[in-house]
C-alpha cells in the first residue's frame, strides 16, 4: 500500500531505492546486449539466426524499459515521495537479514545442519526468549529430521561441512 | 462423449490406492504451506518438486497439484482468523472473512471460504474437462509461428492487465527473459552472458528464482510486519456447516458471476489475485447493502474465495493444453513436467492420455478430498499459527534453503535463493510484478526456440507472423494488450486538447 510522506513514522523514502533498482535493471541490460553482439546478433548463412539474437533484443527491451523507469524516477526526485519503509520496519528486516546472510555463508562452509541448529537456536532464544530445553529440542530436531527424511528415506544427500565428516556421516 | 470416457477412465488411474494416499497427503502439505507465511503454492511445490524425482510420474503430479489445491484452500484460513493473508489471492478475503471471526462467527466465515473455493475450483475443472480437449486438438494445427505468437500474447496481456506500472511489468519480463538466456544456448551451443563464470554454465533455474522471490522474499515482508499474530480461534460445528450452506444457496448470483471472472482471468495470464478483487468488487457492486461489505457480509467472502479457486484452477488450462502457465504456481508445475520428460501442449493429450485424464480426474478428487480435510481440521491449523514467529521463521528458511540446494545439489543455488529473495523483497515493495518474471524465467527458452523456429522457416522475415489470419490475429491482439496501457493516457491528452 501506497504512504504518503507525511507517515506517522520517519523512514527511507522510495527515493533511492527506485533509482537503485532501476540501475541495477538498465546495468543488466547492458550485460545482455554487450555479450549478444560478443556472440552474434546476425544471421549465420545456413544455420539461421545466431546465439545472441533473441538475448539482444530482449536487452534492448530491458534497457529501453528500465531506463524509462530511471527517467520517470529521476523527474520525480525532488518531490515528495512515498514511504519505503520506515526504519522500524526496515530494523527488524536487517533483524532477519543479517542472520540469513550469514546463515547462507555458513551453508558454504559448514554445511546445512550445524548452520540450521544454529540459525533456529539464534532466533528462538534471541528473538522468541524460549527456555533451553525447547531450544534445543527444536534447533536439535528440525535438522534431525531433515536429515531422517532426505539421506535416509529419500536418498538425497544435503550439504555435509568437516563436523559431520568428523562424526563420520 | 469422448471426454466423459476419457474422464472416466482418468478416474480409474487416480482412484487407487496409493493415489488417494498421495492425494491426502498432499492437500495436507498444501494447507499446511498456505498457512505458513512464507511458503506458498509456487514455491511450496518448488521446494518439494526434487523428492518427487523419484516417485511414478501421474502419482507425483496428482500430489503436487493437490499442494495446489491445499494451498489455495489454506490461504483463507489465516485471512479469516488473522487477518493475514497466507496467499496474495486471499487478500480480499480478509475484507469480510476477519470482521467475521471478530464477531464469533468465524465458523460460518470459513464454511463460507471453503465451499466457495470448492464451487469455484470445481467450475474450473468442468471447463478444464470439455474445453481443454478441444484447445488441444485445435492447437495441434499450430506451428512454430503460432506458439510464438501464443506466447507473445501472454507476455503482453501481462503488461496491458496488470495493476503495477507498465514499464515496470515490463523490465521485470525481460530481466527474466534475459536470466534464462544465460548459459548454453540449446541450439548453437554457444556460452551466452556467462562471463567466464562456472556456476553460470547451466543457467538460472526457474525453481531457484521462485524459492528466493516467493519465499525468502516473503519471510522479509513478513518480518517488517513485526512478529505478533494475534489471531481468533475456530471451531467448525456440523450444524454451523449446515446452516451456512443453506445461506449460502442465495448468493448462487454471486457465485456465477464470480466463477465466470475466474475462469476468465486464470485462463489469460491475470491469475487468482486480481480475479479475487474483481469478483469482489463486482459483489459489492451488485448488492442492494453496499455498506456491510466490510462489516462482516458473507457475500464478501463468496466472491473472492470462488474467483481465487476458479482462476487458480484454470490456470491449468492453457498449462496442459499450450504449454503455457496462466499463474506461477501453473509454472512450477509445467517445469515439473519438464523434468519428467512430459512436454505440455496439445500432444500431450494425444501421447499420454492416462497422465492427463488422471491428472484432470484427481482435480475433482483432490477438491473434495480438500473440502473434508479443511473442514474438519481447521482448529490444529489455527493452533500452528499460534506458534511464534520465532519459531517458525528460521524453519521456513532452513526448508528454503534445503529446496534451493536440492534441485541440483548445488550450494551456489542457496547463495542464488538470498540474492533472488532480496530482490523479492524489494521488488515487492517498489511494486514490480513478480510473476512475470517468473513466468519469462520459465517459457524464456521455449519462446526463443519458437521465434527462432519461425524465422528459420521465413528465412528471416517477420511477415511469417502475418502470414495467415490465425497467427496475424493473435500478434495483432498482442499488440493491442501492449499498448492497452497508453490509452487512458491518449484520452487524457485528446481531452485537455478539446
Amino acid at each position: 500500500m501506497e504512504r504518503s510522506e507525511e507517515a506517522a513514522e520517519p523512514g527511507l523514502s522510495n527515493r533511492w531505492p527506485e533509482l537503485l533498482v532501476a540501475l541495477f535493471l538498465f546495468a543488466m541490460g547492458v550485460v545482455a546486449v554487450i555479450d549478444s553482439i560478443r556472440v552474434g546478433i546476425g544471421w549465420e548463412e545456413g544455420e539461421g539466426p545466431r546465439a545472441g539474437y533473441f538475448p539482444f533484443y530482449i536487452g534492448c527491451i530491458l534497457l529501453v524499459s528500465s531506463g524509462w523507469i530511471l527517467i520517470t524516477a529521476l523527474r520525480k526526485f525532488k518531490q515528495a515521495q512515498p514511504q519505503f519503509a520506515s526504519w522500524t520496519e526496515l530494523r527488524l528486516v536487517m533483524q532477519m537479514l543479517v542472520p540469513l546472510t550469514i546463515y547462507v555463508i555458513a551453508v558454504v562452509f559448514l554445511g546445512i545442519y550445524i548452520s540450521s541448529l544454529v540459525l533456529i537456536a539464534f532466533f528462538m532464544k534471541v528473538h522468541g526468549k524460549f527456555g533451553w530445553l525447547v531450544t534445543a529440542m527444536t534447533a536439535i530436531g528440525v535438522p534431525l529430521g531433515a536429515f531422517l527424511l532426505f539421506e535416509r528415506w529419500f536418498l538425497v544427500p544435503l550439504p555435509k561441512g568437516p563436523i559431520e565428516l568428523m562424526l563420520g556421516l | 462423449m469422448d471426454e466423459l470416457n476419457n474422464l472416466m477412465h482418468g478416474f480409474s488411474v487416480a482412484m487407487t490406492l496409493p493415489n488417494l494416499g498421495f492425494m491426502v497427503l498432499g492437500v495436507t502439505l498444501g494447507i499446511l504451506i498456505g498457512v505458513l507465511p512464507g511458503l506458498g503454492g509456487a514455491n511450496g511445490i518448488a521446494i518439494l518438486l526434487p523428492l518427487t524425482f523419484s516417485m511414478d510420474q501421474t502419482s507425483a503430479i496428482i500430489m503436487l497439484s493437490c499442494i495446489y489445491w491445499g494451498a489455495l484452500f489454506g490461504g483463507a484460513i489465516t485471512s479469516i482468523l488473522f487477518n493475514i493473508p497466507g496467499e496474495p489471492w486471499s487478500v480480499a478475503t480478509t475484507f469480510d472473512g476477519y470482521p467475521m471471526a471478530q464477531q464469533g462467527r468465524a465458523g460460518a466465515a470459513l464454511t463460507a471460504a471453503f465451499t466457495s473455493s470448492f464451487v469455484g475450483a470445481f467450475f474450473a475443472v468442468l471447463l478444464i474437462t470439455f474445453l481443454a480437449p478441444l484447445v488441444a486438438r485445435f492447437a495441434l494445427k499450430f506451428g512454430a509461428a503460432e506458439m510464438f505468437a501464443v506466447q507473445m500474447l501472454t507476455f503482453c496481456s501481462f503488461v496491458g492487465m496488470s495493476k503495477e506500472p507498465p514499464a515496470k511489468t515490463l523490465a521485470v519480463m525481460a530481466l527474466g527473459f534475459a536470466l534464462a538466456a544465460v548459459g548454453m544456448d540449446t541450439v548453437t551451443g554457444t556460452l551466452r552472458m556467462t562471463y567466464g563464470v562456472t556456476e553460470l554454465l547451466k543457467g538460472f533455474d526457474f525453481l531457484i528464482a521462485v524459492i528466493g522471490l516467493f519465499g525468502i522474499g516473503e519471510i522479509l515482508l513478513t518480518m517488517e510486519e513485526g512478529l505478533a499474530f494475534k489471531g481468533k480461534s475456530a471451531k467448525i460445528q456440523l450444524d454451523v456447516v449446515l446452516k451456512t450452506w443453506a445461506e449460502l444457496l442465495r448468493y448462487w448470483k454471486t457465485s456465477i458471476r464470480s466463477v465466470l471472472v475466474g475462469c476468465w482471468m486464470g485462463v489469460t495470464p491475470g491469475g487468482a489475485t486480481p480475479a479475487s478483487f474483481m469478483a469482489y468488487g463486482l459483489a459489492r457492486r451488485g448488492a442492494k447493502d453496499k455498506d456491510s461489505f466490510g462489516k462482516g457480509n458473507i457475500e464478501g467472502v463468496v466472491a473472492p474465495e470462488t474467483a481465487a479457486h476458479a482462476a487458480g484452477t484454470s490456470a491449468l488450462l492453457p498449462m496442459l493444453t499450450l504449454g503455457i502457465p496462466g499463474s506461477p504456481t501453473a509454472a512450477v508445475l509445467l517445469g515439473g513436467l519438464l523434468i519428467w520428460g512430459l512436454q505440455p501442449g496439445p500432444l500431450l493429450f494425444t501421447e499420454k492420455p492416462d497422465f492427463v485424464w488422471g491428472l484432470i480426474a484427481s482435480m475433482y478428487l483432490g477438491n473434495i478430498v480438500g473440502l473434508i480435510i479443511v473442514l474438519t481440521t481447521v482448529p490444529w491449523w489455527a493452533a500452528i499459527l499460534r506458534i511464534p514467529f520465532s519459531v517458525i521463521g528460521p524453519i521456513i528458511i532452513v526448508i528454503c534453503a534445503i529446496g534451493a540446494y536440492t534441485v541440483h545439489s548445488s550450494i551456489f543455488d542457496v547463495v542464488m535463493m538470498l540474492v533472488f529473495g532480496v530482490f523479492g523483497y524489494l521488488f515487492k515493495k517498489l511494486r514490480y510484478p513478480l510473476a512475470p518474471l517468473v513466468l519469462a524465467l520459465v517459457l524464456g527458452d521455449m519462446a526463443e526456440s519458437s521465434f527462432r523456429q519461425s524465422m528459420l522457416l521465413s528465412q528471416g522475415s517477420l511477415d511469417i507472423f502475418w502470414a495467415n489470419p490465425l497467427v496475424g490475429g493473435l500478434m495483432t491482439l498482442s499488440f493491442v494488450m501492449l499498448l492497452w496501457p497508453i490509452v487512458p493516457v491518449l484520452k487524457h491528452r485528446l481531452r485537455r486538447r478539446t
